[in-house]
């Protein structure tokens, strides 16, 4: 570090405490007239320094390296809890780009995971699994025909007067539609569902579920109306059959058709399902 | 003698205390700081030497706590204090160095 070999003051009265820096020229003047103290002088001054004497000045340059002390430690302290009020303008511009780059990534991480918490909360797969749940008790109400439904399909109005149906045709006429994809069917006033029976009464009479059928008497079926409509004109089919035996079948295909009959389920007697952890 | 225990008291209290910095003398407070601290190893040099005065002491002191002040304020004026904060740390640690230097030599010869 800078040596500076400046010992000493010219005068009597030293100028400084700390040696100002002149030309070479008094440096030299200076120094031949008053050396460098020896090491034992200083030694002996640093002795003589830690004597007590107290001096008016000697207290006064005290309260001042007192206050130093105190402002020292004042500066340390604001120094470790510096704040922002520390930064200048251009440092608070970086810094405020960097919390504002960081809150934008953490703004978008917070989104995703919110999402991947939504999704393993299941409020989505709840909701689908709702919705499942809704369309297949749907279907199940009207296979099992507890619900009125409406869509397009066809009527086939039978006028048999002469009562010539037999328990086959019923049977097949049926078959027929289901086989055309019928996903309802009324005969009658009659729900047809997957319980029920055709038979036949004590007058030779066609029963449907127990009820007589009495003529005219309409069929309805919600499905594909052309495919239902073709599956009806089969030739040697339900239509062709009927015809043939002498009563008058018409087929009206239709964009909405109504069926309003409905069957009341029965609760199984015997049958209980199996439980669901013993099902493959 | 007395100044350096003022300089141990000061430091305790200020470490009791903990005083609160007033936010209008925050900028200025380091430079002060580091210009007091040249003035204290000056004297110390000086006393070493024999030289030293505390008249002097004290008035230089506090010269140099209010110059290096007026030199942060000027600067923060201008729109160059940071500049300016650093050149005067770097004149004023030059200086202590040096003074330390001296004392180093006075006491230990080398």
């Amino acid at each position: 570090m800078a040596d500076d070999p400046e010992p000493a003051p010219p005068d009597p009265a030293p100028p400084d405490q700390s040696p100002p820096t002149g030309r070479p020229g008094r440096r030299l003047s200076r120094l031949r007239r008053r050396p460098l103290p020896s090491r034992e002088e200083a030694r002996r001054r640093l002795r003589a320094f830690g004597r007590f004497h107290p001096t008016r000045g000697q207290l006064v340059a005290a309260l001042l390296t007192a206050s130093l002390g105190v402002a020292l430690v004042a500066q340390a302290r604001v120094t470790e809890e510096a704040g922002l009020q520390q930064l200048r303008e251009t440092e608070l511009v970086a810094l405020l780009d960097d919390v504002t780059t960081r809150a934008q990534e953490l703004g978008v991480e917070v989104a995703q995971l919110e999402d991947d918490r939504s999704r393993l909360l299941g409020a989505e797969g709840d909701e689908a699994a709702r919705e499942a749940a809704r369309q297949r008790l749907q279907s199940y109400q009207i296979l099992a025909g507890t619900v009125p439904v409406e869509g397009p399909g066809i009527t086939v109005l039978v006028q048999d007067e002469g009562g010539v149906i037999t328990q086959t045709m019923l049977l097949d006429g049926i078959q027929e539609l289901r086989d055309a994809g019928a996903e309802a069917i009324q005969v009658g006033t009659v729900r047809v569902v997957a319980s029920s029976y055709v038979g036949t009464g004590e007058q030779g009479e066609v029963l449907l579920d127990g009820q007589a059928l009495s003529t005219p008497y309409t069929i309805t079926a919600v499905g594909d109306a052309h495919t239902l409509a073709g599956a009806m004109a089969i030739p040697g089919g339900f239509s062709d059959s009927l015809r043939g035996a002498g009563a008058d079948v018409t087929v009206v295909e239709a964009d909405t058709v109504l069926i309003d009959a409905l069957h009341e389920p029965s609760e199984p007697r015997y049958a209980q399902p199996v439980p669901p952890t013993q099902a493959p | 003698m007395i100044p350096v225990l003022g300089l141990m008291v000061g430091i305790v209290l200020g470490l009791v205390v903990s005083p609160e910095v007033p936010s209008w003398l925050q900028p200025y407070l380091p430079i002060a700081v580091i210009a007091a601290l040249d003035a204290v190893f000056g004297a110390a040099r000086a006393s070493l030497e024999g030289i030293f005065n505390d008249r002097i002491f004290v008035i230089s002191f506090l010269s140099n706590v209010v110059v290096a002040a007026l030199i942060v304020f000027l600067g923060n004026q201008l729109g160059v204090g940071a500049q300016l904060s650093t050149g005067v740390v770097v004149v004023l640690g030059l200086r202590i160095f040096s003074n330390v230097a001296a004392i180093r030599r006075h006491l230990l010869g080398a």
